[in-house]
């Protein structure tokens, strides 16, 4: 655990909402991105001379482009349905974390600008003008948004703060106020083909690494294949199932269902990458060069279908948009969904019979399930509404004698942000990442404490990679957070078959 | 930022990882450990040098599956696990170790 000097969030016997405290998280910044990080993308190196007309250019294309965002600034009431809805206001008490309160700093300065009433009566309309300060609140507040969307199922009118807090950023990135971590690592996609920057022959001798440890511990040959062309399947996977654990326990699970299904699949070393950071800065511009070397490895390869492995957001971009942004995609296969996700595959061929399991290979453990935002707010599994809660329970449950359910009012639909989505998955951002994680580890306390639950699956890498950083600072171990795959993986009943 | 090591200054990027590989020498790592008040042992250069080799071969730094594996041929089964390796380097192998071994900070989901 890296050393700390804020004060960790208590985990109370029931949910508190906290007393406002003003300004304690004003502090808060990531590191800038430096021009190196910021050309790639298309963004100025540092914060331009005419800043203030750039950002107000900015925000009427923006304004002009997304009907959605001009909606978004014109409905609020003030109704305050949404102020305790905000996993970051409930762990720093900092009324800017409260959805309304982080909308607000973009709806003045759209008020004084683009409104009749704000240009001329700015005082009675809450207006403000766009100063050097504002900008730096921008900075620092929408960069305390994981754009997980738990605000919006509150809102009456249904304002959606992520799609505020991308535009603010599309905003700063334009004027040169880019954040380091995000745009390093898309400028990392487009040169290697993934956010770590890891290389094709680094990524085969890793693969290559997991084939030898899964025939040691199963005594069959499973392939975990690159580049193969004619593969039927191209799976797309965050590469932190290359690099990361649990993850890497998640992606040794999809590739045994490959295998005892007798399906045929590929890795691409262009496209190996599932996240597209390009929707945490708001820039479609970006999510759509990131999206189109997903469709050029499909082409190359000559593959009938496109699969997602576990990856929340990037579940998001596939299942909303990535036919707009790299479609049409009738060259796949159309019997099966374009994209499919590898819960859906594996779903299916439960359902069908195909995969057996020995729940038994996981008796030592007591699972719970944290919904991701991004797949639970933002997109759906299989034919049925609510799939996307139904599916990954189901394939816990196939694969699990032992599973119990948060508190309702924290899962589906309300689940609660890990504290690290939306690009916030940086150390420089490890005191809003704690604080914002405190509402999901209370209610992890709860089934841990009335059921004896011991681990948390979890079908989203950044959730994964945030769970094992923060855990540890509530009581928990680092090693509490499970993928869902990674329990198939452990059960699953394998047949030796010819490769 | 920067550090001293042997009389020499060397350029480090705000989250204290060398500006330049190619800098590298032993005392990096030295200087860098005392900061975090940890002493380095013969089991935490192995780390270190393992790391080094990789990336020389592959530009990125090891899975921690890859990581593990090592050590676990070199030093015995029982430390082939991320345990070992956070016993070791309390901030996490991937960062703090990469961090003393001078490679890059590894970036994305992780």
């Amino acid at each position: 655990m890296a050393k700390i000097d804020f004060e960790i969030p208590k985990l109370e016997d029931y949910p508190v909402v906290p007393a406002v405290k003003e300004g304690t998280m004003k502090h808060s910044q990531p590191y800038k991105a430096i021009d190196k990080f910021q050309e790639p993308l298309g963004y100025p190196g540092k914060l331009v001379d005419n800043w203030k007309e750039r950002a107000l250019d900015k925000m009427g294309e923006l304004l002009g482009k997304y009907r959605s965002l001009q909606v978004y600034l014109d409905s609020c009431v003030k109704c305050g349905a949404c102020t305790d809805k905000c996993h970051y206001f409930l762990g720093t008490s900092d009324p800017k974390n409260m959805p309304v309160g982080r909308q607000d700093l973009l709806r003045k300065v759209y008020r004084r600008h683009f409104t009749f009433a704000g240009k001329y009566f700015p005082k009675l309309v809450g207006a403000e003008d766009l100063t050097k300060d504002v900008l730096d609140d921008w900075y620092s507040y929408y960069h305390q948004c994981s754009q997980c969307r738990r605000c919006s199922v509150f809102c009456p009118y249904g304002i959606d703060t992520a799609e505020i807090s991308m535009a603010a950023r599309e905003i700063l990135d334009s004027v040169g106020e880019g954040q380091k971590y995000c745009n390093e690592i898309i400028a990392k996609v487009y040169k290697i083909g993934n956010n770590l920057g890891l290389p094709g022959p680094a990524l085969v001798d890793t693969l290559e690494g997991l084939e030898e440890d899964v025939e040691e511990e199963t005594n069959i040959q499973v392939k975990y294949p690159v580049d193969q062309k004619g593969a039927d399947i191209l799976l797309i996977t965050p590469s932190a199932d290359f690099f990361a654990e649990p993850h890497v326990d998640g992606l040794i699970g999809y590739g045994k269902v490959f295998h005892q299904a007798g399906l045929s699949w590929t890795l691409s070393s262009y496209a190996s990458e599932a996240a597209n950071f390009g929707m945490f800065i708001g820039s479609y511009e970006n999510m759509r060069q990131v999206s189109l070397r997903i469709r050029k490895a499909a082409l190359d390869l000559g593959v009938k279908r496109i699969i997602f492995g576990e990856c929340g957001h990037a579940w998001r971009v596939a299942y909303s948009f990535l036919n707009t942004l790299a479609g049409p995609f009738d060259f796949l296969d159309k019997r099966y969904p374009v994209p499919q996700h590898i819960c859906e595959l594996t779903h299916g061929l439960i359902e069908s019979g195909v995969l057996r399991f020995d729940k038994s290979a996981n008796d030592d453990m007591v699972l719970t399930y944290h919904d991701s935002c991004n797949v639970a707010r933002a997109s759906r599994m299989g034919r049925k509404p609510g799939g996307q809660f139904t599916i990954p329970r189901d394939i816990i449950r196939a694969s699990c004698n032992n599973f119990y359910d948060m508190p309702y009012e924290t899962i589906h639909d309300s689940t609660f942000c890990c504290g690290g989505g939306g690009g916030l998955l940086t150390d420089d951002l490890m005191e809003v990442r704690i604080k914002g994680a405190m509402p999901r580890a209370q209610a992890l306390k709860q089934v841990v404490d009335d059921y004896g639950v011991t681990h948390m699956a979890a079908i989203c890498a950044i959730c994964k990679s945030q769970f094992t950083k923060v855990l540890p600072y509530f009581g928990f171990t680092m090693d509490q957070i499970v993928s869902v795959h990674q329990l198939v993986s452990n059960a699953i009943v394998m047949d030796i078959k010819e490769v | 930022m920067s550090i001293e090591v042997n009389g020499k200054t060397l350029e480090t990027d705000e989250e204290g990882y060398l500006a330049n590989i190619n800098e590298w020498e032993e005392g990096v790592a030295t200087v860098m450990a005392k900061e975090d008040e940890l002493e380095l042992t013969d089991e935490h250069w192995e780390i270190i040098n393992f790391l080094r080799e990789y990336y020389e071969e592959y530009q990125v730094a090891p899975a921690v599956r890859v990581l593990t594996k090592a050590v676990g041929k070199k030093m015995g089964k029982d430390k082939g696990n991320s345990k070992y390796l956070y016993a070791l380097f309390p901030y996490g192998p991937g960062k703090q170790a990469c961090r003393y071994a001078g490679l890059p900070k590894p970036t994305g989901c992780v």
